[in-house]
């Protein structure tokens, strides 16, 4: 297939319904209204569902309908109504029923605004629903990847039976870029454990309730399992020049195209520096993080927030080196020069103390 | 499956009741006491689970049913019911039976549930389901109280009464009106089917095994929404003898929810038309409007082998700056080089300004944000007041004026000031400023061919009036640069 200039927004859609999907239930929200829109578009012509909803609530618990009923199905939506769509997710991850939910971030809290910010982080990679559960989340940096990433969250929905986020920030929604489709599209599967409505199905129940406080820890468990084999098995990251890195910047989405660019300049000057870039941001590269934390003598994460994956980037680097952190919100994207005057700060501070392993050998 | 639990009768005798088959023989799910249901004694439940499985045993649909349970007494409804089963969250059971009727339109799909969950809690979702119409069958229990959390104050408590989140009981003042849920729907044009019974004797009982049939076959003839309310006896929470709930049902709940039915539209309703047979999986990508055939990308001209064009658009809503950018965008793509278009969305596009960033370039794009564009196009002051500082030293500057404000100038840019959308207006449209403008930025920086223009031009423009327009408005845009005016590029 041609590549064509498309929206990222656009693209999520459009390889969705390659991927299978045949059912958009959805309430507009800037900045991920365009997904909403293609499928209001699109799924009526290729036999699908497409229906506007009351509200995220009512969206997110249809989504629980149709999974039930073995379809493969999605939405879309940003901040405030993803807020509004955890207890549905809850659900879904306990009742095992696979779905894929864009969301396409913008400012927050409250009503905060519609330009990008990368702090919906908590929520989805976090989990904002009760119980003990997960969701697998994939961080697209380009409308390409919001056209592969998305088919791949309907394969991983349904090999893992849980929802999965497609997370990106307004500007990867809202942008144009060439994507290329898939070649071939892939026919609607079916499911054996789905309430279809006959005779195979008919003794199906799905559900999430387990009354007895064995019966509740046996299924949780056996959830908590699936997650350890998704940690295993699905962890994605792209690591761009980090084979000699002593500095190394981590950012997802769109901060990690900003920081593609200044890796290449400060290159240009003879920094040792690269960029781990998380594309799976539940199962986070822990390893990789842990591996470069062996070599590295900085970390420097860059967010749209005040600093939510920091944390993450924390838990893996478990205190081997010290992890900066830079973060603007509000719609601010920081400029290649900002974030290079921060880098200049930090890095020639950490140059100056001694690394952590030399204290620990002064110490002992 | 599980074996029909009608054994023939020893010989010689006549079966004249049984269990019906749309109920399990074992309740395997319940942990335990496997013969019989969790429900109190004397409790409505169990009788209006009896109506319904008697209806779908008589419609002959139990394959096909799908009976959705809610959050309340009846959560297990699921333990009993020989159907497919789906448990939903409290309040949420109509959206998730839209979801599975939708998706497959042939089952018989059953909302059940209780007044706290769909009058309360799930007020948006009963309300939108059934103005839409879902073809679906929603039997509603008002025993005016919650029962499965221990008594508290339900939407259908009536004035007075006690509860134990209304110990002084329901004042009007507090909590409102008991709400009427029938009659609230029936202010709806879409609902095909709705009545109120009751379980206070057995008269009204046989009224609601009629009813609940009729819900259910309702739904069998391919009509819209059909919702029975049920009245229905609370004897523990309401601390009553089984006699004297049902007593209550018929004297009290009866008076205050008028039983009957309130709309029947079954002889008239339309039908939901049948869904459309999906297309082959080889017509998708047409019919999503996707290029299959691989056009091979020309080979990057020479010219193009350092392109780094980092270009910002910017002007008021309307003027088309969004327009501009993505033609600069295809035009690129279809020279070969790598592109990204970025715009400023949201109210912007409405009213105020607009902007967006578009890049060309020989390598793939890092980061599609522009924040020292090497091309300004500003159509109108503040956009030139806002970006100019921005702009590299040496980059291009299109402004659509006669000249630049005096305190908005840079030596060491190359600014070219034109009256574009007045030119466009001459030519005929004013809407045509921002492709003047692109001639004239074509003329004067190159940036990229004029075929790859013209070929974005005939991807993006569909009417061939507008198309020939815009084409008189690049040449224009062209020959306006070579005019004389105060404030030409260097």
């Amino acid at each position: 297939m041609a590549r064509q200039l498309i929206k990222g927004n656009e693209a999520i859609l459009k390889s969705a319904v390659l991927a299978g999907c045949r059912a958009f239930y959805g309430y507009p929200i800037t900045p991920a209204s365009e997904i909403t829109e293609a499928a209001a578009k699109y799924l009526p012509r290729v036999g699908g569902v497409f229906l506007q909803a009351e509200s995220e609530t009512a969206a997110i618990n249809m989504i629980y309908g149709a999974a039930s009923a073995g379809v493969r199905v999605m939405t879309a939506s940003s901040g405030p109504g993803i807020s509004l769509m955890q207890e549905g997710l809850s659900y879904l991850a306990g009742a095992e029923l696979p779905c894929v939910v864009a969301d396409i971030m913008r400012g927050g809290p409250g009503l905060g605004n519609i330009a990008p910010e990368q702090s919906d982080y908590f929520q989805v990679v976090k989990g904002g629903g009760h119980g003990s559960y997960r969701t697998i989340v994939l961080a697209p940096d380009s409308a390409q990847e919001m056209a592969d990433l998305t088919a791949l969250a309907f394969e991983l929905a349904d090999k893992y039976r849980n929802p999965v986020f497609v997370l990106a920030d307004g500007t990867i929604g809202q942008m144009m870029e060439p994507v290329e489709f898939m070649a071939r599209p892939v026919a609607p599967p079916r499911f054996p454990w789905a309430v279809e409505g006959n005779a195979a199905t008919r003794n199906n129940l799905v559900s999430s309730i387990y009354l007895e406080p064995d019966a509740l820890e046996a299924h949780v468990n056996k959830l908590e399992e699936k997650y350890r084999r998704c940690e295993r098995e699905e962890v994605r990251c792209e690591q761009y020049r980090t084979e000699d890195a002593e500095l190394v910047l981590v950012g997802y989405g769109i901060v990690a195209r900003l920081l593609k660019s200044v890796v290449e300049e400060l290159r240009s000057e003879g920094w040792p520096i690269g960029l781990l870039r998380p594309i799976t941001l539940y199962p986070f590269p822990t390893a990789a993080v842990r591996r470069l934390a062996g070599q590295a003598s900085l970390f420097a994460v860059v967010e749209l927030s005040t600093g939510q994956m920091v944390d993450d980037v924390r838990l893996a680097v478990e205190g081997r080196c010290p992890v900066e952190f830079h973060g603007r919100t509000g719609g601010n994207i920081p400029s290649t020069d900002e974030i290079i005057r921060f880098l200049k700060n930090v890095w020639g501070r950490r140059r100056a103390a001694p690394r952590v392993d030399e204290l620990e050998v002064l110490h002992a | 499956m599980p074996e029909p639990n009608v054994s023939a009768p020893p010989e010689g005798l006549t079966l004249i009741h049984s269990k019906a088959a749309a109920f399990y023989d074992h309740y395997e799910r319940k942990s335990e006491l496997q013969n019989q249901t969790h429900y109190c004694p004397g409790c409505g439940h169990g009788v209006a689970h009896k109506l319904l499985a008697r209806a779908i045993d008589e419609l002959g649909v139990q394959d096909r049913t799908v009976l959705v349970s809610p959050v309340g007494c009846s959560v297990f409804a699921y333990y009993y019911f020989d159907v497919g089963n789906v448990q939903a969250a409290h309040g949420r059971a109509p959206a998730v039976a839209t979801g599975i009727k939708r998706a497959r339109p042939e089952a018989i799909v059953i909302s059940y549930q209780g007044d706290g969950d769909l009058a309360a809690i799930g007020t948006a979702e009963i309300l939108h389901a059934a103005n839409r119409g879902e073809a679906i069958t929603v039997i509603f229990i008002n025993n005016a109280i919650y029962g499965m959390t221990g008594g508290q104050l339900a939407p259908t408590t009536p004035v007075g009464c006690w509860s134990t989140t209304s110990p002084y009981g329901r004042n009007i003042w507090n909590e409102g009106y008991p709400l009427h849920v029938v009659e609230t729907l029936a202010s709806l044009e879409a609902p095909v089917y709705l009545e109120r019974v009751a379980l206070g004797n057995s008269k009204q009982v046989m009224q609601a095994a009629k009813a609940i049939r009729r819900g259910v076959e309702n739904q069998v003839k391919g009509l819209g929404f059909s919702l029975i309310e049920v009245l229905s006896p609370c004897p523990t929470i309401w601390k009553e003898t089984p006699v004297e709930a049902q007593r209550r049902v018929r004297e009290e709940l009866a008076q205050l929810y008028p039983l009957g039915v309130v709309r029947d539209k079954t002889k008239d309703a339309p039908r939901r038309p049948a869904p459309s047979f999906p297309p082959p999986l080889t017509a998708l990508p047409e019919l999503l409007d996707i290029e299959e055939s691989e056009t091979l990308a020309p080979p990057v001209p020479a010219s193009h082998d350092h392109a780094d064009w980092r270009i910002k658009v910017a002007g008021f809503g309307g003027q088309g700056v969004l327009m501009l950018g993505e033609v600069l965008a295809e035009a690129g793509l279809a020279a070969g080089l790598e592109v990204s278009w970025l715009p400023s969305y949201g109210p912007e596009m409405r009213s105020g300004t607009s902007n967006c960033h578009v890049r060309l370039s020989a390598r793939p794009v890092d980061s599609p944000l522009v924040t020292q564009p090497n091309v300004l196009v500003a159509l109108n002051e503040p956009s030139l007041r806002k970006f100019l500082p921005e702009v590299a030293p040496g980059g291009y500057v299109l402004y659509n004026g006669p000249e630049p404000p005096a305190d908005c100038r840079r030596p060491d840019v190359r600014l070219l000031a034109r009256e574009f959308v007045a030119l466009a207006d001459r030519l005929g449209d004013a809407r045509v400023g921002n492709i003047v403008t692109l001639g004239a930025l074509l003329e004067a920086a190159g940036v990229v061919e004029e075929q790859f223009v013209d070929r974005a031009l005939a991807r993006l423009v569909k009417q061939a009036r507008l198309l020939d327009l815009d084409r008189k408005a690049l040449a224009a845009g062209r020959e306006a640069v070579h005019q004389e005016a105060p404030h030409d590029i260097p």
